[in-house]
């Protein structure tokens, strides 16, 4: 009876919350439409801010063209490329100084330094280094992934409650099992917020590369778009970044509330 | 103070017990955190099988005393013992420690948390542990779906499980209900009655600390040291209104000086 009562007082309240992601669309839907109306009744001029459907149209003739293919997959390639990478080596050194004093106290200092650094300031060095080849932007774009991925790792070993290594201590688990069982499992919630964190970079960089050196990808539309004076270029190719950014993270996001279920 | 006694103790000897060595010997231990004086000038004897409990007002170091034995404080000042070695030296796999919070890992589910301390194939241990706390039907729940009591059994459970020769118990039922609470006591003397470890029994239950215990170490306030040690001369299996706990309790709460 009384669970009955419960399971009815709760269904409407779950189909709400079911559709609640909607609400997050209402004001970009409302931003769009406004963009439209500004641009017919004239208050931008179309050659510096075209209409929506405008940047609808260029993308997708370019789509049809099988233009935008090329670019959107060198992009996508160099991303995940750049995140696997920039992902591996923060796992790596994150856990070296997250469970070494010695190797944190050698090593932190110089990431976090580092780490301040803006993206853009790389790219001469790294186009002298690596040339303008594929490999210097991945470096690049891993260099952005590895930031978050290693900090948020490293500190998440370090701050594992003490009470639990107590407890793997006591109940003899034994080191290489405290860390499958008791130190990963703790550090996890805080290596994805690190590779959430990276994903986003990774974006970021991936921009500061091919704006800079290269001749495909969405980057290189952006600045293709102003050197043909093509502002529907331009603003799809934002929204291009936009919409494969927000579904990175949304992926990522999707593995986090998956594997951390705690 | 020596508490080893002068009563004929049968030493219950677990099997791996190490014959003519006291199960646990702390002499003249001191531990202080800083300025804290915790513990000293201690000294205790527990034999091989011999139930202990422990009382004394809260911040007395009875928790650091559990901490000192198995090992997890690394400096102190005096010996402690066990089986004749020192527990500075290496764990031993042969403590068990119910702490006096849960410590779960959240993670894992509350069967994987009472398995913690076993490997390999545990031959329905756990399973039987689980129902035995009473949580039959949660072995798959998470402990943030546990109360506070519920969390506290499972913690017990995985101190049982692990089967220690000696076992220390922090105030492993300060979270139950009275029933609940009488319950678990009598599964833990079931346990004992079984596996026959030495276990070490901390609680701020004077009722509970007669009940249970061969002998009821009385620890004093600040800094920590053995106040009194009393006999329970009450054949088991006691009844918790037996005659003889009376009085039992009476010296309990007057060197308590309540
Ligand atoms: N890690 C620590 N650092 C500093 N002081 C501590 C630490 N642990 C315990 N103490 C101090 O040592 C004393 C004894 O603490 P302990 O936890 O052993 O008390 P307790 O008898 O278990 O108390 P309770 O019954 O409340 O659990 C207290 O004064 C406490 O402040
Ligand atoms: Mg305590």
């Amino acid at each position: 009876m009384a669970t009955v009562r419960k399971r009815a007082l709760r269904r409407p309240e779950l189909d709400l919350d079911r559709f609640r992601w909607l609400l997050g669309l209402v004001v970009p839907a409302i931003l769009v439409v406004l963009w439209h109306v500004l641009v017919t009744v004239g208050v931008f001029a179309p050659h510096q801010l075209p209409g929506p459907l405008t940047v609808a149209t260029t993308l997708y003739s370019m789509a049809v063209a099988g233009e935008l293919t090329g670019h959107v997959a060198i992009t996508l390639q160099r991303v995940a490329a750049g995140i696997l990478l920039g992902v591996s080596v923060g796992i790596l050194f994150g856990a070296v100084t997250g469970l070494y004093g010695l190797a944190h106290d050698l090593l932190d200092p110089l990431f976090q330094s580092t780490k301040n650094i803006p993206s853009l300031a790389w790219v001469p060095l790294f186009l002298l280094w690596f040339g303008i080849g594929e490999g210097a932007k991945v470096t690049l774009i891993a260099l952005g992934a590895f930031f978050p991925v290693y900090l948020n790792f490293s500190t998440g070993i370090k701050e594992v409650d003490r009470d639990l290594l107590e407890v793997a201590e006591v109940y003899d688990i034994g080191r290489l099992e405290s860390l499958r069982r008791v130190v990963v499992p703790a550090a996890l919630p805080s290596l994805l917020v690190g590779i959430r964190g990276g994903v986003g970079l990774a974006w970021m960089f991936v921009v500061a590369a091919e704006l800079i050196a290269a001749s495909q990808g969405i980057g290189f539309l952006l600045s293709d778009g102003r050197v043909m004076s093509r502002p529907d270029v331009i603003v799809g190719s934002i929204l291009l970044f936009a919409f494969f950014g927000n579904l990175s993270d949304l992926a990522v996001k999707g593995v986090q509330r998956r594997v951390v279920d705690w | 103070m020596s508490s080893t006694g002068d009563r004929d103790l049968e030493p219950r000897g677990g099997d791996g017990a190490d014959s003519d060595q006291p199960a646990l010997e702390v002499s003249a231990l001191r531990k202080a955190y800083g300025d804290t004086v915790a513990l000293s000038d201690v000294d205790l004897t527990v034999d091989h099988g011999e139930f202990v409990t422990v009382v004394g007002p809260s911040g007395c170091g009875k928790s650091t005393l559990l901490r000192v034995l198995t090992g997890l404080e690394e400096r102190f000042e005096g010996r402690a013992e066990i089986d004749g070695s020192d527990v500075r030296e290496g764990g031993s796999d042969d403590v068990g420690m119910v702490f006096q919070e849960p410590r779960l890992l959240p993670w894992a589910t509350v069967r994987e948390n009472v398995a913690v301390g076993l490997d390999g194939p545990d031959d329905g241990r756990v399973d039987d542990l689980v129902s035995q706390v009473g949580l039959e039907g949660f072995g798959d729940t998470r402990p943030d779906e546990l109360s506070g009591g519920m969390a506290q059994r499972v913690s017990l459970a995985r101190g049982l499980a692990y089967e220690p020769e000696l076992l220390l118990l922090d105030e492993p039922f300060s979270a139950l209900d009275a029933l609940t609470k009488y319950e678990q006591q009598d599964f833990l003397l079931e346990v004992w009655n079984r596996l026959e470890p030495t276990v070490l029994l901390v609680t701020h239950d004077v009722e509970e600390a007669a009940y249970l215990g061969d002998r009821v170490v009385v620890l004093g306030d600040q800094p920590g040291t053995v106040e009194r040690v009393i006999d329970v001369a009450v054949d088991r299996p006691r009844e918790r209104t037996a005659d003889g706990l009376v009085p039992v309790r009476e010296s309990i709460t007057d060197a308590l000086g309540v």
